[in-house]
């Protein structure tokens, strides 16, 4: 089992989030930097993480590609990836893990909106992920509530498959049409997640319209596109 | 239909088209198709909606029409070509910087106890400057 973390310019929260797995559950912790240029991957070495260094930044889904090519290599047969900032909530990996390891899901993945939640989310927020909720739904059947989310467990068959296949930038809704594209069994489990401890969001006000368009885009391409 | 508005809506639907197969192949990314594809959308936007097309162009000062839509064209292309350089610049950054990893990890390999691998190299060689360079 392994946790992965894909971490940019973490150096205050990583160290924590990696301790806190540590010390309560007896996973392997890899994490991917993303080339900061602070002390990220020092404050990861030191709470015991297995680093990997990225010479150069390579946006989020190439960093999280690592860690499965990672995965593959070591022969992990379940990974999860939860962010590096504290927002995810450490005690709800076993709960997204569990799918997993039973065996009656491909992926599963942790929603902020199934069950009680206290999370707010801003307007336009809200306007994206229920424009991709429809989209997801309308073209693979899948119900999500929440497809945006970084939080999820795979298994083996999807670490190996994502080695190969994983979009570069923005990767969490178009995994799903990928998902949809070798009949994988996906399921949702509720998270908590909290405000951000350090950091900000990878994706700004002014590039949501490109967001939008680009996943979108890509998510429609990868409907019509063969895989193997 | 003009000569030039059925010339103009067959080259960008096969421009779009192309485009389109060769990101369904993978023989280019959807980040360096989006403006081609804007571009050829827009142009034939314009070649349909001729009231479109003499509206903008009255706007702009442009006598004939059609060569609103050469405007539109070297527009795009001047777009796509600054996004292309830049997306160059970036690469030739990124390329240097793994070369130079792989020639220090190269050093530390073949020369164990060597000055390279004495220290104990903790943090990545990177430049302080990149905070500001490096953007997703």
């Amino acid at each position: 089992m392994l946790v992965a973390i894909p971490a940019y310019r973490e150096e205050k929260s990583i160290g924590p989030v990696v301790a806190a797995i540590k010390r309560k559950f007896p996973y392997d912790v890899l994490v991917v930097n993303d080339g900061s240029p602070d002390g990220t991957s020092a404050a990861a070495k030191r709470a015991g993480a297995i680093v990997l260094d990225l010479p150069c930044n390579l946006g989020i889904g190439g960093a999280v590609q690592t860690a499965f090519l990672f995965a593959r290599e070591s022969g992990y047969d379940a990974l999860v990836r939860i962010d590096g900032d504290g927002q995810h909530e450490i005690d709800d990996i076993p709960p997204v893990l569990e799918p997993i390891l039973s065996g009656d899901a491909d992926a599963s993945i942790g929603s902020r909106f199934l069950g009680e939640t206290e999370y707010r989310v801003s307007l336009p927020r809200i306007f994206g992920i229920r424009f991709f909720r429809v989209l997801v739904n309308l073209i693979t059947g899948y119900r999500v509530t929440d497809p945006t989310s970084g939080f999820f467990a795979i298994n083996r068959r999807l670490i190996e498959f994502y080695s190969f296949h994983y979009p570069s930038d923005y990767p969490e809704v178009d995994a799903y049409i990928l998902m949809h594209r070798i009949g994988a069994r996906t399921m949702e489990v509720p998270v908590r997640m909290h405000a951000r401890a350090e950091g900000k969001s990878s994706i700004t006000t002014f590039g949501a319209l490109y967001y939008m368009v680009k996943v979108t885009f890509s998510f429609l391409i990868n409907a019509i596109r063969r895989f193997g | 239909m003009s000569r030039v508005t059925f010339l103009s809506v067959c080259m960008s639907v096969a421009l779009l088209f192309y485009i389109l197969e060769m990101v369904r192949r993978r023989r280019l990314r959807e980040e360096y198709s989006i403006l081609w594809l804007c571009g050829s959308l827009v142009i034939l936007i314009l070649s349909v909606k001729r009231e479109w097309l003499e509206g903008l162009s009255l706007a702009a000062g442009i006598a004939y029409p059609p060569s609103f839509l050469f405007l539109v064209g070297i527009l795009f292309i001047i777009l796509i070509l600054i996004h292309f350089s830049i997306a160059i610049s970036k690469l030739h950054q990124m390329n240097k910087k793994i070369a130079q990893e792989l020639a220090l990890m190269q050093q530390e390999r073949s020369s164990p106890g060597g000055p390279a691998a004495a220290p104990d190299r903790d943090t990545p060689a990177t430049d302080p400057g990149d905070a500001l360079k490096q953007q997703g």
